[in-house]
């Protein structure tokens, strides 16, 4: 009972922030301090978001959302951890395409929309090769600087015992590599979601990044407010879900 | 014949000097050595002076320049003879649990499953840490791990056990204590062990043989057989023999010991 209390008052004390936030928000447009056409109150923005949900758009549009950002995130983890392994192993490869990497690393995935768009039409496929962009460095980078830093104090035990190659990549740089992995891919899952906003604004006829846009053209304000927390809590969930994940295959590190 | 016996064996390394030259530093030179099978051998010397370099050459991690290491009259290259390290720093899997880091050398071998899992409990059980079976490395005290360590490694059952100062990091009691669990754990097997210390008092307790190296480029400049009674205790080392063993030592090492200045680093 007494840790169930604490525990509520744990809740509270970190959601103070955001409950000033969203006091703030309500305040400022119903006090005057802000246009309310530019600046919906919560209570309308949630009001929309609700007549969004009645008519099953909210859900469309998030469903597709969605549908994206783990599209090109599975793409880029499947891609980035593969590479990332590989550069991380091989010392010499990784030492000519660092730069190369840490140069594509900088370069925004916005910046290259246009490209992307060029050579690949305003279809499906760009949008999803622009979220991939944006999510393989991070996870590709992050791998391959887990498995350098594997102690090599670990793999010298394992060798003296005779181990193989094999042996020694799958039971011990990918495990040790795991922790450094899994926040690559947490980062890349953020910039997924920061991704999508963009491709659903050029050329696209759905998703939340879409509904934003969409409604800031018709002068539906609280609707625009409404894709854009839709979009905050798909990047909550998301980063959730990667949070689970990670604390399930490196569960060692705490218990 | 002896089990081991390296002759002339040298060792050098590319280094970049202070101006970024590039420059060998010669580590090993005309290093000899005779390993009985089963006895108890103690590698002492300053430190930087290629013991721990001579226990990688030894374990396969490291190749040598030249002379030449007979493992039972062949070359150490051709014979695949099993060897594990013990390190100063445990070298556990984190991610594994107590168990399942005992279990790695006999995974390497491929033994089935339940004889792992059996001959893995039998090994912990002989450091006394059955009951931390399924905890984690980070939950133990150092004393554990190396306990840990050192069960792993006998549980690989290899043919030569490398041991590179593993209680350097312990406090003195724990220390002692380990140093005799070892010793009891050995003389109920006599495996054949290498152990490299910087500590004079821990070989002559240890050891059947001491062997001193010089500084660098190191090479044995002496052996000394210590003929202590077994199987020897923590007694032993208030007696009157072990004193006088000690002392002889200091005297013949007394040279040596002046021109490096790092001898008993925890005398
Ligand atoms: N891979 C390497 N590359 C270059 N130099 C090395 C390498 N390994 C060891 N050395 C050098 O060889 C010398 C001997 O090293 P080694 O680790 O064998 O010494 P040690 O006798 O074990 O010393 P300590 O008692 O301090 O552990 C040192 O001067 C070290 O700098
Ligand atoms: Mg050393």
């Amino acid at each position: 009972m007494k840790e169930k209390l604490y525990r509520a008052g744990d809740i509270f004390s970190r959601s103070v922030g955001l409950i000033l936030f969203f006091i703030l928000w309500e305040a400022a447009p119903r006090l005057g301090w802000v246009r309310s056409t530019y600046l919906a109150p919560p209570s309308r923005v949630f009001g929309a978001l609700w007549l969004l949900a009645l008519r099953g758009e909210l859900a469309r549009h998030a469903l597709i959302s969605l549908r994206r950002v783990m599209l090109g995130l599975l793409v880029s983890v499947a891609v980035g951890v593969v590479l990332g392994l590989f550069i991380g192993y091989f010392r010499r490869i990784d030492r000519i395409l660092d730069l190369l990497f840490q140069a594509f690393r900088q370069m925004s995935a916005f910046a290259l929309f246009p490209v992307f768009i060029l050579l690949f039409g305003l279809g499906e496929l760009s949008k999803t090769i622009i979220i991939f962009w944006a999510s393989l460095w991070p996870v590709l980078l992050n791998t391959s600087s887990g498995v350098k830093n594997v102690d090599p104090v670990l793999i010298r035990s394992a060798k003296s015992m005779g181990a193989s190659k094999a042996f020694i990549f799958i039971n011990i740089i990918i495990p040790a590599a795991a922790p450094e992995i899994f926040t690559g891919i947490r980062l890349g899952g953020s910039y997924c979601v920061m991704a999508v906003v963009a491709a659903e604004m050029i050329g696209a006829s759905s998703g939340l990044g879409y509904l934003v846009l969409y409604s800031e053209e018709t002068f539906n304000v609280p609707e625009m407010y409404g894709g854009i927390v839709g979009l905050a809590i798909l990047g909550i969930g998301l980063n959730w879900i990667l949070h689970r994940a990670e604390k399930y295959f490196t569960s060692w590190k705490e218990v | 014949m002896a089990k081991i016996q390296a002759r002339g064996v040298n060792r050098e390394f590319q280094i970049r000097n202070t101006l970024g030259r590039k420059e060998r530093l010669k580590v090993l030179e005309g290093f000899d050595l005779d390993i009985n099978e089963g006895e108890f051998l103690s590698l002492l010397g300053p430190s930087g002076c290629g013991k721990s370099t001579f226990l990688s050459i030894l374990a396969g991690l490291d190749k040598y320049d030249g002379g030449d290491i007979l493992v039972d009259g062949r070359q150490l290259q051709e014979r695949s003879f099993s060897r594990g390290i013990v390190f100063q720093s445990y070298a556990l899997l984190p991610w594994r649990t107590v168990i399942k880091n005992l279990e790695v050398g006999l995974e390497i071998r491929h033994i089935p499953k339940h004889e792992r899992r059996r001959t893995a409990r039998q090994y912990l059980e002989l450091v006394g840490l059955a009951a931390f079976e399924n905890q984690y490395p980070h939950q133990l005290s150092g004393g554990m791990k190396q306990r840990i360590a050192i069960a792993r490694v006998l549980a690989y059952q290899p043919d030569l056990l490398l041991m590179d100062e593993p209680f350097a990091a312990l406090d003195a009691q724990t220390r002692e204590n380990l140093q005799i669990e070892l010793l009891r754990i050995w003389e109920t097997d006599k495996k054949t062990i290498v152990f490299v210390t910087h500590s004079i008092d821990e070989a002559i307790l240890m050891s059947d043989r001491v062997a001193f190296m010089s500084a660098r480029p190191g090479h044995i400049k002496e052996i000394i057989e210590i003929d202590l009674p077994r199987p020897r205790t923590e007694d032993i080392r208030n007696s009157a023999e072990f004193a006088k063993i000690r002392k002889n030592l200091w005297g013949m090492l007394q040279d040596e010991v002046l021109k490096v200045q790092s001898y008993g680093g925890y005398l």
